[in-house]
């Protein structure tokens, strides 16, 4: 859908008349994101992100499918080729280094592009099933990520396959074989090596589809704005291109300006030394920890150290970690007020900077070693999150009392709406 | 109702309806459908098969370790099936302190006769491998953690196991699995 007053594609090149009634493509493009898309005109920066993760896809495609080229997904020689990239491809070390930073650079924009989405409830209706679409895409985006760190087949590599791999055998009566089928052996070895590979090589492109199907979604209704308000005249719009090009340009700019800086100057602040270590079987790593953008839920994982009720510990640190995204799915009906902007929710607001705060804190307990002083946080911390979902939000939206909201967008901006009023 | 029966009835008769409104069309669809669909989830299978553990994987691997050289205290890491084994030659007072717990009192209850040879209790034999989620615990090598219990501590998520390698404290729901094994002499043991 579109709005009455969009721009209409009109090629006159006759080339471009040509291409158009055989193959629309360009039409295609216009209205998606050309000057035929009518999107409001008061978005701020926080909108750059979805455009950053889509930059962040392409990015780690492309240094992917090179890597690939000079890669051998074979437990002999992994860690082997992994180490010829960086020191004998030509520009290998950039490349493994760009795609390494950029999974991280993908997983910042992706928590921002998500915590966006709480504050503003961008999840509400119209939108559920965009926000449901988001979520399948973070899931994708976690498996990949965690397959692709198999890969340089390091200590951490393979001790994180096992770790991981071991969560599915908490599972009751099925979880053994399931642990064995996934890995192909009784622990990681070359089949589960040889699988990661080929799945870390075909999950990017599962995302690149349900990217799609989530910009088609959102196509439908339009984005949504700072202000919660839907358009209601050709005022509140301004068109994708070249207004929100040029914003989104910019944007890169500045993330790209970040990207490099880590990447050329701190390739390796975000990765852990023992992954420079070939794996080995016989010894863990006395400290073993998951990449960054996984602490939240590692913290969750190892919250759980008594049984719980008849629920063996084990299996209820599992539940909980999965839980603590798929609770995400229920969001769009567990915050009911009708008010979507944390601008307009004073007391929803409060809350919003809690949950940010409760993330840190559970990410940087999970960073931590498995003390008892940093357990005991990440109880504390894990009960809150859950508690922020299914009792705060809908909590906060029954007894809240929301501010005034603009009459229009355009009242937002300018302070009067000459077009309706 | 009955005039749409009527029309079946004298029309169909003699082309491809019987009695009962049901075409020989109908019956080829569903037939067709049924069999394409069984070969489908019958092609399901190797897919699915392809992914467990291969034969070479599979072929029964057995370790022998001769354990003449390991003193009342010490323990040393052989490998399994991939995986490290703990063989571990336990002091007598190691061998009280397991038996001074009440198994009852324990997450997974077992006690140290369950889990060693009939005269040979001074013999910990047990996978190397935490419960919980698979880390090797510590405890085993020379001048490792041993925990709080004197047994083995994994330092993944800080499960603790006592001298009978039982779990004891942390996340893992086990104690630590006893691999078969059979003593082969008395210095021999084979294990798998």
């Amino acid at each position: 859908m579109s709005f009455p007053w969009a721009n209409q594609y009109k090629p006159t090149h006759p080339l471009m008349v040509y291409l158009d009634e055989k193959l629309p493509l360009p039409r295609f493009v216009y209205n998606a994101i050309g000057g035929g898309y009518p999107v409001p005109r008061n978005l701020n920066y926080a909108w750059n992100f979805g455009v950053l993760a889509g930059f962040c896809l392409v990015l780690q495609i492309v240094t992917g499918v090179i890597l690939a080229m000079h890669y051998a997904a074979n437990a002999g020689v992994a860690f082997d080729s992994v180490e010829h990239i960086m020191r004998d491809v030509n520009w290998g070390w950039m490349l493994r280094y760009a795609h390494a930073n950029g999974a991280s650079a993908f997983f910042v924009v992706v928590y921002i592009h998500i915590f966006r989405g709480f504050f503003y409830s961008s999840y509400k209706a119209p939108r559920e099933m965009i926000w449901l679409l988001g979520v399948v895409i973070f899931l994708l985006m976690m498996a990949t990520a965690f397959m692709g760190y198999v890969l340089p087949w390091g200590q951490m590599s393979f001790w994180g396959a096992k770790v991981i791999t071991g969560l599915f055998s908490a599972i009751p009566l099925v979880g053994e074989p399931l642990q064995q089928w996934l890995l192909g052996g009784f622990a990681p070895d070359n089949a589960a090596l040889n699988r990661f590979f080929s799945l870390h090589f075909l999950l990017p492109f599962v995302i690149a589809g349900v990217i799609i199907l989530h910009i088609w979604a959102l196509h439908i209704p339009g984005s949504s704005n700072p202000t919660g308000v839907e358009i209601k005249s050709e005022s509140d719009t301004v068109p994708f291109h070249p207004y929100y090009t040029a914003k989104d340009g910019f944007g890169l700019g500045v993330f790209l300006l970040i990207y490099c800086t880590v990447l050329f100057f701190f390739p390796n602040a975000l990765g852990h030394p023992d992954n420079y270590i070939p794996a080995n079987s016989m010894s863990t790593p006395a400290h073993i920890v998951p990449e960054w953008y996984f602490w939240p839920f590692y913290a969750i994982l190892r919250a759980f150290t008594a049984d719980f009720f008849f629920i063996p510990a084990k299996l209820m640190g599992v539940l909980a970690m999965f839980s603590a995204i798929l609770v995400w799915f229920f969001l769009p009906w567990l915050d009911t007020s009708p008010v979507r902007s944390g601008h307009y929710r004073p007391l929803f607001r409060k809350f919003w900077y809690l949950l940010v705060i409760d993330t840190l804190i559970l990410g940087y307990c999970g960073g931590s070693p498995a003390e008892t002083k940093y357990v005991l946080i990440s109880q504390i911390a894990a009960a809150y999150y859950f508690l922020h979902f299914l009792v705060i939000l809908p909590i906060v939206s029954s007894i809240e009392k929301p501010l005034p909201l603009p009459f229009s967008i355009t009242e937002a901006v300018l302070g009067t709406d000459a077009a309706t009023a | 109702m009955a005039d749409v029966l009527k029309a079946e009835g004298t029309d169909g008769a003699g082309a491809d309806a019987s009695h009962d409104g049901v075409r020989r069309r109908d019956f080829i669809h569903i037939a067709a459908v049924s069999f394409a669909g069984v070969g489908g989830i019958a092609t399901l299978y190797p897919l699915i098969s392809q992914m467990s553990a291969s034969a070479d994987v599979l072929a029964e691997s057995s370790t022998e370790i001769d354990v003449s050289a390991i003193a009342p205290g010490q323990a040393v890491k052989a490998m399994f099936r991939k995986q490290p084994v703990f063989v571990r030659n336990l002091t007598p007072a190691e061998i009280a302190a397991a038996d001074a717990v009440d198994p009852k009192t324990l997450r997974d209850p077992q006690t140290l006769e369950q889990r060693t040879k009939t005269g040979k209790t001074n013999w910990l034999i047990t996978m190397g491998v935490c419960t919980h989620l698979g880390c090797v615990p510590l405890g085993a090598g020379q001048g490792e953690v041993k925990g709080e219990f004197g047994g083995y501590f994994c330092p993944c998520h800080g499960s603790v196991y006592d001298t009978a390698a039982r779990i004891r404290k942390g996340p893992a729901p086990k104690n630590l699995e006893v691999p078969p094994y059979e003593f082969t002499s008395d210095t021999v043991v084979k294990i798998g």
